[in-house]
């Protein structure tokens, strides 16, 4: 967001900056109660047996395993939307400069990179 | 000398030096958040059956403490938007909710939720020896309907004075309630709500015991990520608490007097360290907590 203009010299412009940050602060409300009411459907789909969902309405079946794999994945999708909503409105990246957004690809980068490697790590037949 | 772009924009970032600052702070929090979480899927991904535990920790305390940090995202938020409109009362208010909020987090997990996993007890059966407590463990049915066994007897150890003295042959565990009846298909997932150790108290032998620890770091790979991540996370709460504490006291009101808008940056940067904290919980609940 841009700097306020300087209130002693103009209160006029000044007034329409600060008209233009409450209606910031009614989004910010909005996302603040979507991210409560996601945390609340996090926790009701952390009940809801995927394995068996899934099993019934794609017609497979679907081991415990790998029920307990679905209801991981679909608990990370609503941890990523909300996480979404945090760095996209409370930490103003919905509109950046572009040097953060060059830092955070570097960012991005490298976690990917650490992840990949754990995997690695994980996957490496010589040890398993 | 004053400290230069604290304000106005650098021409070459086209960014006061704090925002890009704690921009590369964060970048490397993300790593630092980054290994430890890289570590916490390694360890799972390589537990053995039945060794990853599921439904240990208090899910309506965790949702509680969740809402409380998304609520302190929100307020902070607020706080710095009042500054930028140049409000202090509402400024200070909202700053003293975020403080709060940020207290309350701590609180709980230090006195509440810590404290009860130490006084909890785990009791590892040998292989050999889990067809002995099949009434406890119930894995005949487990095994038929594919699920993991159980290899771990929990609940409120009655008799500590056995741990220490090797006269005493067996442990005495008022039994967590999944114990009680392991063949209830309602227990092959974890409860919503936190029910205590019944009253039913189970008899094990030691020479029946490969290992018994209270529910620390030390139990489990799960409780040592636990600890370790919602530790670092919880100093992380804490740092925050302090900064803003600061920004809160009269110190800050006459920087305030001064320049209102380096007081609006500082709060701007200090609350992107704490959506950071924010954002990090996001996943560590879920993880830690529900899955």
């Amino acid at each position: 967001m841009n700097n306020p203009p300087d209130v002693a010299q103009d209160p006029k412009e000044y007034e329409e900056y600060a008209h233009g940050v409450q209606k910031h602060v009614r989004g910010y409300l909005m996302v603040g109660a979507l991210l409560l009411t996601f945390t609340a459907v996090t926790v009701a789909l952390s009940y809801v047996d995927f394995g068996a969902l899934f099993s019934r309405i794609f017609r497979v079946n679907l081991s415990p395993a790998q029920g307990g794999k679905a209801n991981i994945t679909v608990a990370l999708l609503v941890a990523m939307f909300k996480a979404g909503l945090v760095a996209a409105v409370f930490m103003h990246l919905a509109a950046e400069k572009r040097l953060i957004y060059r830092v955070l690809i570097f960012t991005g980068f490298f976690v990917f990179a650490l992840f990949w490697l754990t995997y690695l790590a994980w996957y490496n037949p010589i040890v398993r | 000398m004053e400290i230069p772009y604290t304000i106005s924009t650098r021409p070459d970032t086209g960014l006061w030096n704090a925002k890009i600052g704690i921009w590369l702070f964060l970048a490397s929090e993300v790593m630092l958040f980054g290994g430890l979480f890289s570590a916490y899927v390694f360890l799972r991904l390589d537990a053995q059956p039945g060794e990853w535990p599921h439904g240990l920790l208090n899910v309506p305390v965790g949702t509680m403490n969740t809402a409380i940090l998304i609520m302190s995202s929100v307020t902070v938020v607020l706080a710095w938007a009042a500054l930028k409109m140049r409000r202090y009362g509402a400024y200070w208010w909202y700053m003293l909710a975020t403080i709060m909020c940020g207290i309350i987090f701590l609180f709980v997990k230090l006195y509440y939720e810590w404290p009860q996993k130490f006084e909890h007890y785990g009791i590892f059966i040998k292989p050999a020896a889990l067809e002995k407590y099949e009434q406890y463990l119930g894995n005949n049915r487990r095994s038929e309907k594919g699920i993991e066994p159980r290899i771990e007897i929990s609940g409120h150890l009655h008799n500590p004075e056995a741990l220490k003295d090797a006269n005493i042959k067996e442990y005495e565990i008022g039994l967590d309630p999944v114990y009680v009846d392991p063949n209830n298909p309602a227990n092959d997932r974890p409860h919503f709500l936190y029910v205590p150790p019944t009253d039913h108290v189970a008899k094990i032998e030691k020479e029946d015991v490969e290992r018994i620890d209270s529910f620390g770091p030390w139990h489990s790979a799960y409780f040592a990520s636990y600890f370790t991540i919602t530790g670092l996370h919880g100093a992380h709460v804490l740092a925050g608490v302090l900064v803003f504490i600061y920004m809160w006291l009269p110190v800050s009101k006459k920087l305030y007097q001064r320049n209102p808008e380096h007081l609006a940056n500082r709060v701007e940067v200090s609350g992107l360290f704490w959506h950071f904290v924010d954002l990090v919980w996001i996943f560590v609940f879920p993880l830690f907590y529900l899955l």
